[in-house]
């Protein structure tokens, strides 16, 4: 295997999985022994490590979302050890790998905690708030017709690099995890920025941050307090900054949009 | 509810509410300093008493006054309803949390700061302006309410002084993520001037609160019960008292 250590020693580990059968049910922590852990193992492919072996005892394994396991679709979601994602920055938990933990470490794993992500089963919630704030606002309008020509609208290299930026967002809602008020304000500025930047974007400019605020605040996130925990543990690196320009663009939308109610 | 009640009881639009109102109060604390400055200076409170005569009786500020007084009541009741609703945006909280690994300690505490400056402010107007306002204090020599002897009786109270200077502590605090926090919730928030937004923020909290926390440490310290500066008093003091009077 490229990159791989041949003298790595295979871990042994504690995991701390909060297990819980179903929405109604109240769960709890778990405590599991993983031996043999490779460190060039991803954690989600030593979470498959533990469910074989309790398949084979015939015990249930964890649910755990995850579908690329490349760090782009944003599925994967585990609150490890207290952080989003885990420990190390910039990085999804399917990107998350043993080699950053040492032997006979114990490891705690838990759901992202929001009421607006209700967990589903174990370690798997639903984040269907946001599809619902996508569904809001979070698209712009095509014409039908012919196919337009490549490059047909100039966007200045500057706008289109930071739109960008923005458009990186995977949607994980590792933002939402981590901030102290469970606000989902780095997800929906990353979004309302990208749309706002561009000039495809313009047509809904103003109903789309009004309707994507008004359900981000009726799925029950929190309300941003800058405490920035959630752009320290974003895996793409969402700023900030992106957070002022949705307070921007609410402001300028509620003082000129013509929606009176 | 029309558009305009909408967008102040929506998330954003309370935050707007905090930050507006929080700066204001920003500007009030430099007022209050440099008022408060006054007395520093060795003349028996003639002008601190001719000062706070002035701003209780000035009817461009008593006007003002009211203002103050919805800044600190917008301020306050908004925190309670964002606190009321991040609090019920999770609540099954995680077994294991590291805010400290990703987050300054003073952004994720600002409810716990506030709350002791709420405190600290109903002590200090129960002291001074309820007594000044609405009690009777002897006068000075210029028949104006001699509050400067009352200033100086109260901060020779070692608790009073505790009071003060903690309380000072939390408001430097609270400015050191609120200052900036404040020109992020109005959308200014840009890579050309949040630097100097930033250290600005960081600068004011640190001279504000300690301007403020200076002067009941002052008279604990350097002054004796009539507020003149004790002969055991470092010798910068007595220069500085020779050199501005």
């Amino acid at each position: 295997m490229a990159g791989s250590n041949p003298n790595a020693k295979p871990m042994n580990l504690t995991l701390k999985v909060w297990r819980q059968p179903n929405r109604q049910t109240e769960g709890q922590i778990v405590d599991y022994k993983v031996n043999d852990i490779s460190p060039d193992m991803s954690f989600l492919e030593m979470l498959d490590v533990l469910n074989e072996d309790l398949l084979r005892k015939g015990q249930d394994p964890v649910a755990f979302d995850h579908d690329c396991r490349e760090g782009i679709c944003g599925s994967c979601d585990l609150f490890i050890n207290g952080r989003s994602h885990g420990p190390e920055k910039g990085t999804t938990t399917c990107q998350l790998h043993m080699r950053k933990f040492s032997d006979g470490d114990t490891i705690t794993i838990e759901p992202w905690r929001a009421n607006a992500f209700p967990v589903n089963k174990d370690l798997s919630v639903d984040r269907s708030a946001f599809d619902r704030i996508i569904q809001a606002g979070g698209y712009v309008s095509v014409n039908t017709g012919g196919t337009p020509d490549g490059n047909e609208i100039p966007i200045p290299k500057e706008i289109s690099d930071r739109a960008f930026e923005a458009a990186t967002c995977i949607g994980c809602g590792a933002c939402v995890a981590a901030c102290k008020n469970a606000s989902a304000m780095l997800f929906v500025s990353a979004k309302v920025s990208q749309l706002a930047l561009l000039p495809q974007g313009q047509v809904e400019r103003e109903t789309r941050v009004e309707n994507m605020v008004a359900q981000m605040d009726i799925e029950g996130f929190g309300a941003c307090t800058n405490i920035g925990s959630c752009a320290a543990e974003c895996p793409v690196g969402i700023s900030l900054e992106n957070i002022a320009i949705l307070n921007r663009e609410f402001l300028t939308a509620k003082a000129t949009s013509n929606h009176l109610a | 509810m029309n558009w305009f009640t909408k967008t102040f009881t929506s998330s954003i639009g309370r935050k707007i509410i905090m930050s507006l109102t929080g700066l204001f109060l920003c500007t009030f604390l430099v007022v209050h300093l440099v008022g408060n400055l006054q007395l520093f200076k060795h003349d028996d409170g003639v002008a601190f008493n001719t000062y706070s005569h002035f701003m209780g009786t000035n009817p461009v500020i008593r006007t003002i006054e009211w203002g103050l007084v919805l800044g600190f009541g917008f301020h306050i009741y908004e925190a309670l309803m964002l606190t009321r609703r991040n609090k019920g945006a999770r609540s099954h909280g995680y077994t294991q949390w590291e805010a400290k690994q990703n987050s300054e300690w003073t952004s994720r505490n600002m409810g716990i700061l506030g709350s002791i400056i709420l405190v600290f402010l109903i002590v200090h107007l129960y002291n001074f302006f309820w007594r000044a306002r609405f009690g009777t204090i002897d006068p000075d020599i210029n028949h104006n309410d001699d509050l400067y002897s009352l200033v100086v009786s109260s901060f020779h109270q070692w608790w009073y002084v505790i009071l003060y200077v903690a309380a000072q502590a939390s408001l430097g605090y609270h400015l050191w993520h609120g200052f900036r926090s404040g020109f992020q919730t109005l959308g200014l928030n840009h890579r050309k001037y949040m630097p100097l937004i930033k250290n600005f923020g960081y600068a004011f909290a640190v001279i504000v609160s300690a301007g403020f926390a200076s002067m009941p440490l002052y008279f604990l310290l350097f002054t004796n019960e009539k507020g003149a500066l004790v002969s055991s008093a470092p010798a910068v003091l007595h220069q500085l008292v020779l050199a501005f009077n």
